[in-house]
Formats: structure tokens, sequence, C-alpha cells
């Protein structure tokens, strides 16, 4: 899953990086810095899995006030 | 006879650091100071709790986010429901905020870089538990470190804040880019009260300012009120 900042919530990391981005020369319009955490997830199938990291999202993974989430499920491994 | 002592918890978690002089302070100022584990499933019989400064689990994902489900944190959580007074001191701030007990979030400070330096701080109110000794509109000097300290709550939730009062101190001068240059916060019961300042490390004249011990004088205090209508 991937946590950002929500739009419009300040990112004193990301303008630190767009910052520095500058100063090398790339031309860099804004830059956000989130977090990515990958999970092993004991489910049946890819709909209970995704409902079970969604409510790790809501009550520990991310902080609803300040950042949003996305969830990306992969292949169970064979 | 001299009058009762007060019974004020201070909360350990793993990587707190600022426990010991929590407990001290607290002593020096005429309470019972007590330690109560983080694993602890249940509180002691006490009149207040203090939730320390620190770096709780390392402040791993989010600051505060995992002490947040310590076992002694969900007695707090009830006994802040019942009424009960807590504080939390910096890192417990952060901890109150994540258990929701407490509006809004801390941010990595807005210059990126820890803050570590005594800071002016206002007094909004002086009719909470927390700030009963000092006076209305009075300059406060207690020191800051911190790196996490950005306080935020969204423009909703802040015009909601301000109606009820909820904000009792504030940095005279900018300090982490907190929101209004808000610097300590108390639930709408006015029970609960979070600050990014460390009173613990400002109670004698000796470490620059006295003033910290008029934030934790009021709570033991108003502990000792509350003890004494028990009896």
């Amino acid at each position: 899953m991937l946590v950002r900042p929500k739009q419009g919530i300040l990112d004193p990391q990301g303008q630190a990086v767009e910052a520095s981005l500058r100063r090398l020369g790339f031309a860099v319009d804004g830059a956000r810095i989130g977090r990515v955490v990958d999970l092993e997830v004991d489910a049946a199938d890819a709909a209970s899995a995704h409902a079970q990291v969604e409510r790790m999202c809501e009550q520990l993974l991310a902080n609803p006030l300040i950042e949003s989430y996305e969830i990306e499920l992969a292949e169970p491994p064979t | 006879m001299t009058s009762p002592q007060p019974r004020v918890g201070v909360l350990r978690f793993p990587g707190a650091c600022d426990d010991r002089d929590a407990l001290w302070a607290l002593a020096a100022l005429d309470a019972e100071a007590v330690f109560v584990w983080h694993t602890e499933t249940e509180l002691p019989d006490l009149d207040a709790v203090v939730l320390p400064g620190g770096f709780s689990y390392g402040d791993y994902l989010r600051c505060g986010a995992i002490a947040r489900f310590a076992s002694a944190m969900e007695s707090v959580v009830e006994f802040a429901r019942a009424g009960g007074l807590v504080l939390g001191i910096c890192n417990g701030f952060q901890i109150l905020c994540e258990a929701g007990l407490l509006p809004g979030v801390l941010r990595r400070n807005e210059s990126l870089t820890f803050v570590c330096r005594d800071v002016p701080l206002v007094v909004e109110r002086t009719d909470t538990p927390f700030t009963a000794r000092c006076d209305q509109g009075q300059t406060l000097t207690i020191p800051v470190k911190h790196g996490e300290g950005n306080w935020y709550v969204d423009d909703h939730g802040y015009a909601e804040l301000e109606a009820r009062r909820q904000v009792v101190l504030r940095y005279a001068e900018p300090v982490n880019g907190s929101l209004n240059d808000v610097a300590g916060v108390v639930n709408e019961r006015g029970n609960v009260m979070g600050l990014m300042p460390h009173p613990e490390h400002a109670v004698d004249p000796l470490l620059g300012s006295a003033d910290g011990a008029l934030i934790l004088s009021s709570l033991v205090e108003s502990a000792r009120e509350r003890y004494l209508i028990t009896v």
C-alpha cells in the first residue's frame, strides 16, 4: 500500500527534494514524498485481502487527517 | 497536617526519555509520582496521568502511532473518557492525537530540522486544570525539543476548536510551522491536554526557567482537589 500526504497538505520533505532537484537542473514542478508498505496477507481471495488492508490503513498505517492511501494487490505467491 | 499527595502516573514506553524528569518534577511539586509500564492492562489508582516525551517505539511509522496501541494506553483512554486528568508532553501529545483524545496531528517541522531551545509561550486560558496557576496572557519560557511539532488540523476543525476555546498555549514566535502557532490544546471537556514544550525541563531557575512548574503544579493541584473529593 502507498501512503502519501493529502493534496493541499504541506509537505516540507517534498519541497526540500523539489528544491534540490531544481538546483541539479531538473525542471521539476512539485514533489511529494509518501511511503510504501509491502504486506503479505493471509486471505482467501483478493477482495478479502483488500478489505483487510483497508482496515489496517484506517487503524494504523495512514493518518486520515493528513494522508491518503492506495492499495495495490499483487499476485499471490505460487 | 500536611496536605495529601495526589498520585500521578507517568507512563513508560520503550523509547521514552523524559519519563524520569517528569517523575522528578512531579515529586518536587508535591505529587506522589509513580511509573506505569506500557504493558500494564490496568492503571493503578491514580488522580492524573502524564504521558512523557521521548521517541516511543522509535517514532516508527508516525510519531505516537504505535504507542497508541500499547495496552496501558487503552486504560488511559478509558481513564480520560471517565473524566480523568491526562497531560501529554511532546511525544505524549503526539500519542494523544493519534489516539483521538486530542484534535489534530503533529507533522514534521516546517524547517525539517530538530528544534531545541527555550521558546516564549502565551497562556490563552487559565480556566483549565493544567493552567490554573498561570495568568491570562502571561508569557512562559519553556524549552521545546522536537522534530515533529508542527501541529495541524483542517480549517473546519480549527474553527470548531476556536469556538470551544481549546487552544491553551501559543508560541509567541514561529517555532515549527504549527498552524496559528498552536503549542498546546485541550479536549472539549477540558480534562486532557497536550503540549509540545517540556514543562518538566523548566521547574527550577537553575534549569533556565521555572515556568514549567506553573503547568505541572496546576496539574498536581487539580489532581489533589479531585483526590480530596473522592476521599
